[in-house]
């Protein structure tokens, strides 16, 4: 009889890598749903087109690498990052911008370093900044959402979608459909109070709490996030911390409202990629901080982060800074925030020497 | 004087600068003897990270010279007693890269071995206790040999020198109390025995029906 | 209710308690045989008590604990001992130990046992009394490591509270739930024989899970009325393990590389409670175990008292085994326990499981996926570590950080590996991480050691280096005196002046100081004296008590005692008086002294001798010792006639240096001589050697006969003293002609026996150093050619011989041709590459 020399333990959950990354890929429909419904079909088309890059570029890099390609392309993991970084392109962003993004996700930001769980940086994000800064125009060119559209014109429908992201002769462009995002609108203010502003610009007269279909993507990853918490895909520490820090940073400097104010925490916490940021990019665990205790600490700094550079730096949303920033700065957090472990006084640094 | 220096701004600034090299100087000078650290000098270092074979494999006649070697700038890939987990060490130690073995010097052997002397055989010449470096070999001129086996370090420096060869180099029998498991194999190794499952059953059901 | 702690950490797998709880604890049949191993437990294997073949009782002591961390074992039913050797154990490593095989002869014969007597408690004898017995019953704790329990027993510390681990949170085992279920009564007594040994402790807590109400139903009635409390607390993985349930029960930590007594703890296996009460009640040591067999590879799941040493394949035999649904077999818990490779390894003290899991329960693990540090492992760690980053740290063998990520305090619980959905055997990275580690600790050690004691010797040699150079230096300083010495007569040969002033530097080098003579001699004078003493008190008894003849001995021996010590004190005196004159002057005096100088001086120290011995004729009483000095004394005479006549015959006007001249050349000669000869002997090879000692001895064989028959005739008293020696001559005679003869039939007989074999090795392999030394390099080279090859023909004539005769020798015969054919071409390529 085949008697197999095997380590314990010899029980396993059904728990997989793969599945784990289902998931989270599953969380993700409340908002992409609701990027459909208010900014059309572009969102959709953005993951559909990054998630068969992403999978032919990991293929191409596992065959290069002459790894088993089957048995890593089963991880599901390139998908999730091509997922994640179509819903935060703007919908109806041209194809180029996709593929581009996408390929240098993966093929650098995630290969180069030695693939799946050696990456340092989040490859989403990476593909999302290489391409905010080399493409500015396309990546700022966010269509309007539903409710601004004046009476009798409708948002083009999938095959019009399709047609100007390929950018087909004849389609018309993303410019005859775009909008400023209810963070342009803040950082343009000047002279009005926050309340006049709610008043008088339709992308907030018409939103409930921060800004027309924003507020609802927002809450779709709400959503979604809880999800992937009520099943213990990760801990709350980092996406608590990071929407609290944010919350108390818009409140320190909401500024009773006046036209200097940054905005009310409810308006960041549901506008740009406040939600997709907490749940989604954030708890990407290569990347983040690797104990509880620091999960807090960088979810904290993110959080701020996020509200400084929206206040004051020349980007409106900052959640991919943010978290590219905070990115470097994990090893060093980990290395402070090393749990006390059993039957020790307190908790040691991790390149502490002998005890 | 002042004012010849204040007004010939060439002078003032020979002064300025004069002066604040002294203060440094002074400063790094008094630093440089107050928190002085008492450190073990590098070779000392290298040779705690050497196995201490004294083998002279590595071209010096033992491992506190090759350590003063590598201080001096030899490479640290010379030392097959050690082995990769040394080199390692070394790099570590010295902040480069971590060379692969030099084979020049010979194979890293994973077994450990210990000198045997075949003690009927042995005519007493005493030449492999001048050859043993720790002191390892106990015997008169004369009289049989024998080796202290836990203080051999398996350079076997001592199996040439004998005339009648009768000096063995056996590996050291692995016991219940030093056994460890071993590191699992990577994964691809894993991947490619699932993909090609029939060959390990039927070897094992093979070895059983045997 | 008592507050409980949570545990940190911890995982939920499927408890599948439920399929071996259905019947009740039941008794195998006995097998053929039981395999008890020598080490079952944590320490020193126990110390064999037992001969191969003999008969042993049930309950005999087989081995007994050899240290203080050891255990004995002892026979589990009567029968004899068929084999002590080498057999698989119970390891993860399926490594062979010595056991002790018992075949049955279904008896069951019990020795003499003895508990404490029905009619006292165990609280009428002392805990150290308790203890010892416990000791000897062989109890090592059954639930993992099997600890010798007398030892956990007798902590240093003062114990507050005695946990009583009920926990068994490992799936699929229900041993201890089942011998809670059945012998609750025994084990509360085990229980309150265990806190009564540890002086008795504040609190006696038994912890259990709350999936055994069952358990904790049955133990309820016998602890009502104790210091005893039923602590039960939720279900969690590994709540059983010692440290968690601490843990768990008090809220306290034990420290780091610390023992539960530190914090006034000990922690004792409900088994163990019921073994205790076994060994103090009835005095029954362990001999068996309740043992879970389950898992869907066997059809029958339910606990066993089984027998220790009990093959698993009779445990399976009786469960409906099915060797083809079975995908792994393990002992112990499937979070814990270790695989096994063989079916006969045996049933040890702590085997609380044996789970034959079927391929659904237990599927091939499959690749581990990279790690993407989701952190779900350090979610379950109950020690708070982070696993993610060990795992990381143990792929790059990067110890310093595993020792600072706290890697010793993994309690390789398995939960981290549990949760992980990546499938990395995270325990087996770190449980070869702390095996690198202690490894290399180890070999820290080792080559400290080697480097103390290399850098020894290298300091010893520098020494030596020192005195041997501070040797030459004094040779040098001779041979310059002497120079000096030979210049001031410059009318000497240059040659002869050599040899004189090699032969000075030899005696300069022998010579020590004059300070360090005086002292031997003093030391010689005191030695002298005090056997002198002890001489003479030997003496004194004998006269006493003695026979005539042991009377004559003794005074003799006082005589020579005597004699010595009066030597020792002349030489004293000598070289107080030529304090300053070396030896090498008296050598160069000697030799420079006229034939008439050194006659007369003969003459004048015959004469001295002649009046001591007078003397001591005078003096001396005995009679025997009057003869022999009188005999004596008639030669001495004869020496001074014989001088006196030279003297007379030596011309009285012979000029003093050619004379000189002619002494000094045959000085000078004879030591050419006698070095020649040297020479000679060393280049000779060891036959001829030989042949030249046996010429010798049989010289030296002949004179003595004659001297011998001499003595005879003057029927001297020293006949048997000649005797003596002649016979010593011939058996040194027959010793070379021995040698010789091996020497020269060597080639023959090289399959003679050992002892040959082994001198004419020594004596060839002196032949070849004497030969090697005499040799140039490349000599040595051609030599060595000449001799490999030769070898090599011999070798290959016999591998032949052995291949014809189909001998077992052939494969070592082949190896030893192969490498002589190896060692051949390397000398050849030597000697090429020494000719240009």
């Amino acid at each position: 009889m085949a008697l197999l020399k095997i380590t314990s333990p010899h029980a396993h959950t059904a728990q997989s890598t793969a599945s784990v990354m289902r998931l989270v890929l599953l969380a993700t429909t409340p908002g992409l749903i609701a990027l459909t419904l208010f900014f059309g079909w572009g969102s959709l088309i953005n993951i559909l087109l990054a998630g068969s890059v992403a999978v032919l570029c990991e293929a191409a890099v596992m065959r290069l690498r002459k790894r088993p390609v089957m048995f890593y392309l089963g991880d599901n993991s390139a998908l999730v990052t091509a997922v994640l970084l179509g819903l935060a392109l703007p919908p109806l962003a041209p194809w180029w911008v996709v593929v581009v993004g996408t390929s240098f996700a993966i093929l650098i930001a995630k290969h180069l370093y030695g693939g799946l769980g050696y990456n340092p940086f989040n490859p989403a994000m990476v593909g999302y900044v290489v391409l905010l800064i080399s493409f500015p125009v396309q990546m700022t060119a966010w269509p309007a959402p539903l409710p601004l559209y004046a009476e009798g014109v409708s948002p083009p429908g999938f095959l019009a979608s399709l047609q100007i992201v390929l950018g087909l002769p004849g389609a018309g462009t993303v410019d005859a459909f775009t909008a400023a995002t209810p963070l342009d609108t803040l950082r343009q203010n000047s002279g009005l109070l926050i309340a006049q502003l709610y008043e008088q610009d339709p992308l907030f007269n018409l939103a409930r709490w921060a800004g027309a279909g924003w507020e609802w993507v927002n809450l779709g990853f709400l959503l979604g996030g809880c999800f992937l918490l009520y099943r213990r895909v990760f801990t709350w520490h980092g996406p608590v911390a990071m929407l609290a820090s944010l919350s108390l940073c818009a409140a320190l400097f909401y500024d009773g409202g006046s036209s200097a104010s940054h905005g009310s925490p409810l308006m960041h916490l549901l506008s740009g990629g406040t939600m997709l940021g907490a749940f989604f990019i954030l708890t990407d665990p290569v990347s983040s901080a690797t104990s509880n205790r620091g999960r807090l600490i960088f979810g904290a700094l993110i959080g701020a982060l996020i509200f400084i550079i929206r206040s004051w730096g020349s980007y409106p949303d900052a959640v991919a800074f943010a978290v590219l920033l905070m990115n470097f700065a994990a090893p060093l957090i980990d290395n402070y925030t090393l749990p006390r472990t059993y039957g020790h006084k307190k908790s040691r640094r991790a390149t502490e020497k002998k005890e | 004087m002042i004012e010849l220096i204040l007004q010939n701004p060439l002078i003032a600034a020979l002064v300025a600068l004069v002066g604040l090299a002294l203060v440094f100087g002074a400063v790094l000078g008094f630093a440089a003897i107050k928190f002085r650290i008492e450190g073990d000098p590098i070779v000392q270092q290298i040779d705690e990270l050497l196995p201490q074979t004294q083998c002279g494999q590595c071209g010096y006649p033992g491992c506190r010279p090759y350590a003063q070697a590598i201080a001096n700038g030899d490479a640290i890939n010379k030392c097959p007693p050690g082995g990769q987990s040394t080199i390692n060490a070394l790099a570590t130690l010295l902040g480069v890269e971590a060379p692969s073995l030099d084979a020049e010097h010979g194979e890293e052997n994973d077994v450990k071995t210990v000198a045997y002397i075949r003690e009927d055989e042995c005519i007493g010449c005493t030449k492999c206790i001048q050859a043993c470096p720790v002191d390892a070999i106990l015997g008169a001129a004369k009289m049989m040999h024998t080796v202290i086996a836990s203080e051999c370090t398996g350079c076997d420096l001592c199996v040439e020198p004998c005339p009648v060869d009768c000096i063995d180099m056996i590996p050291v029998p692995q016991g219940l109390s030093d056994w460890t498991w071993d590191m699992p194999p990577p994964a691809e190794e894993q991947i490619k025995a699932q993909r090609h499952p029939a060959e390990i059953i039927a070897t094992d059901r093979g070895d059983k029906a045997a | 209710m008592r507050k409980v702690w949570d545990l940190i950490g911890g995982v939920h797998p499927p408890e599948n308690k439920h399929q071996s709880v259905q019947l009740p604890i039941d008794v195998l049949p006995l097998p053929e045989k039981l395999v008890i191993p020598l080490n079952q437990h944590i320490g020193a294997p126990a110390k064999l008590l037992v001969a191969n073949g003999d008969r042993v009782l049930k309950g005999q002591e087989l081995a007994e604990p050899s240290g203080l961390v050891s255990v004995g074992v002892h026979a589990p039913t009567s029968g004899t001992i068929s084999d002590i050797s080498e057999y698989p154990i119970p390891h993860p490593s399926g490594m062979a130990a010595r056991c002790i095989t018992l075949i049955p002869d279904g008896k069951e014969q019990w020795i003499d046992h003895v508990g404490i007597d029905a009619t006292y408690s165990f609280q009428d004898y002392s805990p150290a009394k308790l203890l010892e017995m416990i000791r000897h019953a062989g109890i090592a704790g059954l639930g993992g490591a099997g600890f010798p329990s007398a030892v956990k027993l007798s902590p240093r510390k003062t114990i507050t509270t005695l946990i009583i681990n009920g926990s068994e949170c490992e799936p699929y085992i229900t041993a201890d739930d089942m011998l809670m279920r059945e012998r609750a009564e025994a084990i509360v007594e085990g229980i309150q024989i265990l806190s009564y040994i540890l002086g008795g402790p504040e609190e006696v807590l038994i912890g259990i899970e709350d999936n055994k109400p069952e358990a904790h139903a049955a133990l309820e009635p016998f602890v009502r009325d104790t210091h005893i409390q039923l602590v039960s607390f939720p279900t969690r993985y590994p709540s059983g393990g010692e440290k968690q349930l601490i843990q768990i029960l008090t809220g306290r930590e034990v420290p780091s590389g610390g023992l539960p007594a530190d914090i006034g703890i000990v922690c004792q296996n409900v088994g163990t409670a019921f073994a205790v009460q076994k060994a103090i009640h009835f005095g029954e040591p362990l001999i068996s175990r309740i043992t879970t067999v389950t898992g869907r590879a066997c059809s029958t799941n339910r606990n066993y008292e089984v027998l220790i040493g009990t093959p698993i394949t009779h445990l399976l035999a009786h469960n409906g085994f099915d060797e083809n649904n079975c995908s792994r077999l393990i002992m112990g818990g499937p979070m814990m326990g270790f695989t096994l490779t063989d079916l006969d390894i045996p049933v040890i003290k702590t085997t609380n499981c044996i789970l034959a899991a079927s391929w659904e329960e237990a599927p091939t693990p499959p690749p581990a996926q990279p790690c993407i540090r989701c952190g779900m492992c350090a979610e379950a760690c109950p020690a708070s570590l982070l696993p993610q980053q060990l795992f990381w740290y143990a792929q790059s063998h990067n110890h310093e950080r595993l020792e600072a990520h706290n890697l010793f305090d993994c309690i390789e619980c398995g939960a981290c590996s549990y949760v992980c959905p990546s499938n990395i055997p995270l325990v087996q990275y770190y449980r070869a991480s702390k095996g690198e580690i202690r490894k290399q600790a180890q070999e820290k050690i080792k080559s400290d050691r080697a480097r103390a004691r290399f850098e020894f010797q290298k300091a010893r040699k520098e020494q030596e280096e020192m005195a041997k150079a501070a040797k030459r230096e004094a040779r040098k300083q001779a041979a310059e005196q002497a120079k000096t010495l030979s210049a001031g007569r410059g009318n000497k040969p240059q040659k002869n002046a050599d040899m004189v002033k090699t032969a000075m530097a030899r005696a300069a080098e022998h010579q020590a100081s004059p300070a360090e003579q005086q002292a031997r001699l003093e030391r010689g004078i005191v030695r002298a004296e005090s056997h002198l003493h002890t001489v003479e008190k030997r003496l004194e008894t004998i006269r006493k008590e003695g026979t005539e003849q042991q009377q004559e001995q003794a005074l003799a021996a006082v005589e020579d005692a005597r004699r010595r010590l009066e030597d020792a004190r002349s030489k004293r005196a000598q070289l107080n008086n030529t304090a300053g004159t070396s030896d090498t002057d008296k050598v160069m005096e000697r030799l420079q002294a006229s034939p008439r100088d050194t006659l007369e001086k003969k003459i004048a120290s015959c004469k001295e001798r002649i009046a001591v011995t007078r003397q001591k004729i005078v003096d001396s009483d005995d009679e025997t010792l009057k003869a022999a000095l009188t005999s004596g004394l008639e030669k001495q005479q004869a020496k001074l006639a014989d001088a006196q006549q030279a003297l007379a015959a030596l011309p009285d006007n012979t000029p003093d240096t050619p004379v000189n001249q002619e002494t000094t050349d045959a000085a000078a000669n004879a030591i050419a001589r006698a070095q020649a000869r040297a020479a000679a002997t060393r280049d000779l090879p060891a036959e001829e050697q030989l042949r030249q000692t046996v010429v010798a001895l049989e010289g030296r064989i002949e004179k003595a006969k004659a001297k011998l028959d001499e003595a005879r005739a003057g029927e001297s008293e020293y006949v048997n003293a000649l005797q003596a020696g002649l016979e010593k001559l011939q058996n040194k005679l027959l010793d070379a002609q021995q040698q010789l003869n091996t020497v020269t039939t060597q080639p023959s007989t090289v399959d003679d026996d050992t002892g040959d074999a082994a001198s004419s090795a020594i004596a060839r392999a002196q032949a070849r150093v004497a030969e090697l030394a005499s040799m140039s390099e490349e000599d040595k080279l051609r030599e060595t050619v000449a001799s490999l090859k030769s070898r090599l023909e011999k070798a290959r004539i016999k591998l032949r011989e052995a291949e014809a005769e189909r001998s077992e020798h052939v494969d070592s015969l082949r190896t030893a041709v192969e490498k002589l054919q190896v060692r051949l071409t390397e000398a050849e390529q030597q000697l090429a590459e020494y000719h240009p």
